[in-house]
């Protein structure tokens, strides 16, 4: 399973962190700064795969941005590399021509996106159309302002 | 509502802020205003403000006062709320580290009972036609089976359903739902190959029955794109795990090796790690490939790099070690840092078991000590002079390489260690200035205690280094002839040294000059061989004991046991022959001779000491005479003439009483013009009923040819109580 997925910039800004086991928040942020050491000075044309502690790290970058997780030992590397790929093509299909600032700006909906295509570590939903259609409902389904204030809050 | 344009304007303000001052006074700001919106009343902005403080924790200031808030909103009737107040609850609440722990226990001590829910369930779904819940359900049919082996058995029967599935995805059309670069769903087919994986293990009935689909998924899949590639690699993990034939074997290891020829860097990368998972089993398979591993230690890439030394080093044996250890060698030199110290520990290992000649796996320690002297392990230094001191032929050219060595580095430690020990045990061979393996280098006794010096004085040297130098720097004055005055100097230069350990050692070195000068010959002798614990096996503990027995700093040790040193005895022995004055062997300043202690002080039993007198063809052995027959106790005398002069007189010792005999030593003497060197006894234990025997021999050397008598006495521990006795020798078996 997928321990851990984060984004972060060229400068090692943390756009999105998506963690699939328990960590304390000090053991996460060693994992962050970890990571960011070991990925962001490799030369470009390197290999996308490293060791670190037990696990295998897979990064990929694209644009500006760096997209790394975490995966165990059984893992298939070239698979991960295949699910960072699908991932961005769906937050592409979703924002449009995606670039850093729609993840930026946007990042629940990163969010949302990502928990409809990854759970517990694993993938959940291999349909490309799907994962959009699912967005799109709960979309639907966000209240306009009057909505939002005649429904009572308890 | 979307959260959307309060908490955007809050995202500009906090990037258009210019230090890191600027942006916390923005956020303590912000968090201010949040902090109040979160205690009033119900308005319309409480999604914005959780998605806000998000955005701050995202950044990495503190945000545990909103955990409240994420409960109150997931319980909101309100959908915008509820779905940013789940994302909350899963950033936020992680940090409850209590709450979190107690919920996944709870969960893991259930895992069983559900497993029992989930199997039925679990199998029904395998009929399902949606991609999604298809591929969730052979997740959980893996994790049933990893977790419980019995479920494991009964999920077997689902291999053939399985392969059916397979099948379908490999040949089915274009399906634009799930298809990946012309792959239908290939994360689909990668977990259904790995639950197949599990189920074939160490099973030949479902191994059997999914030989076909592999094959065919091996073959059809096409590896131009990572995708391909990705099913194709899981493909071969799976063969080379389930009980396959042999055919389907060979295919996995093929594409393996057109992998490992592949450009991309990522799929030789993965090539080797899953290589090195077999190359226990298949080793000659993956032999084959061993040029092209070779070659990626010359990659770029130090993921690469890590990979091919792990796989080069397994993959070295006895034919190929000439060629595997000089690549190992290019690489020891231009290999990065973090690397260093695991391939030099591998180059040791693989010298040690295949080292095809002594003066091979010599040279290749000090290659390695010179290009990796600071990464490699303590235990280098004692295995590496066990190694030298076994190779009796070649302590010449030993000692003038690492001569030359230390001339032109004094940094790397190990490396000095080692040659200072030399120096000091072979000082004459190195004066001496011939050596028929190598270039001799004239090297006066100055130059050589110059380079001592340079090793003391220098602020690189470690205080064990200088140790070890000054040690050498002593033993050389036993064997060399004019600077023996220097040498003095040194020594008392240093009797006041801060070290605490330095100076120890040089106020016992100048007390073997001032009072103990007649036994400083006999203190600092050669070194006899170190024994190892185990053969083939360095015992890194107790040859470092033994070593740190012998280490010069034992100087003490030996200074205590010669006092035992029976002098006094030797010259009752020696009165008994009739005045004849033969002093009991100084050490010729010569250094080659060979200890003479009648008494064995090193515990190295059986271990022949260093012999240069060697090399000489031994003449047949004369028959064994007894020599004396008492208690039990029975000597044996044979006698093969070495040269003109030179007599090797073996005695043998038996013991035919019904008990042990322990501490059996003997002492001879001989008349004064004849030289005489007793070799180390094989023992000193007799077990009883002549279970055993003691040989001990002695080298006799009569220049001047005079009447050849010997006088010897035995002494030994019988029973309890100490028995010696004395026999003469008035002829000996001559041809």
């Amino acid at each position: 399973m997928i321990r851990f997925l984060l984004l972060f910039s060229r400068q090692g800004k943390l756009r999105l962190q998506k963690w699939f086991t328990p960590l304390s928040d000090r053991e996460k942020k060693k994992v962050i700064r970890d990571m960011t050491t070991l990925v962001l000075p490799r030369p470009p044309r390197s290999s996308n795969f490293l060791q670190w502690r037990d696990l295998k790290i897979v990064y990929k970058r694209y644009a500006s941005l760096y997209f790394c997780v975490g995966l165990e030992e059984q893992d298939n590397e070239l698979l991960a590399l295949e699910v960072l790929h699908r991932y961005v093509e769906l937050l592409d299909k979703y924002f449009g021509n995606v670039c850093e600032l729609d993840i930026i700006f946007n990042f629940e909906k990163a969010y949302f996106i990502l928990d409809e295509f990854l759970l517990g570590g694993e993938v959940l939903e291999t349909s490309k159309f799907a994962v959009g259609a699912t967005m799109e409902e709960a979309d639907t389904l966000q209240e306009t302002m009057e909505e939002y204030m005649s429904k009572r809050a308890y | 509502m979307s959260p959307s344009v309060p908490l955007q304007e809050m995202i500009r303000a906090i990037r258009s802020a210019r230090t890191q001052c600027e942006e916390r006074g923005v956020i303590q700001r912000e968090c201010a205003a949040i902090r109040a919106q979160f205690r009033q009343a119900d308005n319309g902005g409480r999604s914005h403000n959780l998605a806000k403080l998000l955005y701050v924790h995202m950044l990495g200031y503190p945000a545990h006062f909103g955990q409240m808030e994420c409960v109150r909103m997931i319980a909101s009737p309100r959908y915008s709320e509820k779905r940013v107040g789940y994302l909350g609850a899963m950033m936020l609440l992680d940090e409850k580290q209590d709450a979190s722990l107690l919920i996944t226990n709870s969960i893991k001590k259930k895992v069983h009972d559900l497993g029992e829910l989930f199997a039925p369930a679990a199998r029904s779904l395998l009929s399902e036609k949606n991609h999604g819940v298809l591929h969730g359900a052979v997740v959980l049919i893996t994790e049933l089976c990893e977790r419980n082996p019995e479920t494991l058995e009964r999920f077997r029967k689902t291999v053939p359903d399985l392969v059916q599935i397979m099948k379908g995805l490999v040949i089915s059309g274009y399906s634009p739902e799930h298809d990946v670069a012309g792959i239908s769903d290939p994360f689909l087919q990668v977990r259904i190959l790995r639950l197949l994986r599990i189920l074939g293990r160490n099973n030949e009935a479902a191994s059997d029955a999914m030989n076909d689909l592999l094959a065919q998924v091996a073959t059809n899949t096409d590896s131009t794109k990572t995708v391909g590639n990705a099913v194709l690699y899981e493909t071969v993990l799976t063969v080379l795990d389930i009980k396959s034939e042999s055919g389907l074997r060979v295919l996995a290891v093929n594409i393996l090796g057109r992998f490992l020829l592949n450009n991309d860097r990522n799929i030789r990368y993965i090539a080797m790690t899953s290589l090195q998972r077999i190359v226990g089993t298949d080793h000659n398979a993956v032999q084959r490939h061993r040029g092209t591993i070779v070659d990626c230690l010359k990659d770029q890439d130090a993921s690469v790099k890590r990979r091919a030394l792990e796989l080069s080093l397994a993959l070295v044996s006895a034919t190929n070690i000439r060629s595997m250890m000089k690549e190992l060698l290019l690489f020891l030199s231009s290999c990065p840092p973090e690397l260093k110290s695991q391939a030099a520990s591998g180059i040791f290992n693989a010298a040690e078991r295949y080292a095809p000649s002594q003066r091979w796996h010599i040279d290749t320690i000090l290659h390695v000590l010179t290009t990796a002297g600071g990464d490699v392990r303590d235990e280098t230094v004692p295995n590496l002079i066990q190694l030298i001191t076994n190779t009796s032929e070649l302590h010449c050219y030993t000692v003038h390489k690492l001569y030359r060595a230390l001339l032109t580095d004094i940094s790397q430690q190990s490396l000095v260690q080692v040659a200072c020990w030399c120096i000091g045990e072979y000082g004459d061979l190195l004066l001496r200035g011939e050596c028929q393996e190598t270039e001799p280098v004239q090297v006066t006794e100055d130059d050589v205690l110059d380079a001592l010096e340079t090793v003391l004085q220098s602020h690189m040297s470690s205080p064990a280094t200088r140790g070890f130098a000054l040690t050498a720097t002593m033993k050389l004055s036993t064997r060399i002839t004019d600077n023996v005055d220097r040498i003095r100097s040194i020594v008392s230069i240093y009797g006041s040294c801060i070290d605490v350990e330095l100076q120890q050692r040089a106020v016992e070195y100048n007390a073997l000059f001032k009072k103990y000068d007649h036994m400083r010959a006999a203190v600092l002798e050669r070194m006899p061989v170190i024994e190892k614990n185990s053969p083939g096996h360095t015992n890194g503990e107790s040859t470092k004991e033994a070593v740190k027995e012998i280490q010069p700093a034992k100087v003490k040790q030996a200074e205590t046991l010669l006092p035992q040193q029976p002098t006094n005895q030797v010259c009752d022995l020696l009165d008994l022959l009739g005045g004849s004055e033969e002093p009991l062997q100084p050490n010729s300043a010569a250094g080659s001779t060979v200890p003479v202690l009648p008494i064995s002080t090193s515990s190295t039993a059986g271990g022949d000491l260093l012999d240069l007198l060697g090399g000489l063809e031994p003449a047949p052995l004369t028959p064994a005479v007894t020599v004396y027959e008492k208690g039990g106790v029975t000597l044996t005398l044979s006698s093969e003439k070495q040269s003109d002069s030179g007599l090797m007189v073996t005695l043998t010792a038996s013991n035919s009483t019904d008990s042990d005999i322990s501490s059996f030593t003997l002492q001879a003497a001989v008349p004064k013009s004849v030289q005489l060197h007793m070799k180390a006894p094989s023992g000193d234990f007799l077990p009883a009923r002549g279970a055993a025997k003691v040989t001990q021999m002695v080298v006799l050397n009569n220049p001047n040819k005079v009447n050849l008598k010997m006088r010897i006495r035995v002494s030994y521990t019988s029973q309890g109580s100490a028995v010696q006795d004395t026999v003469q020798v008035d002829s000996f078996p001559e041809h």
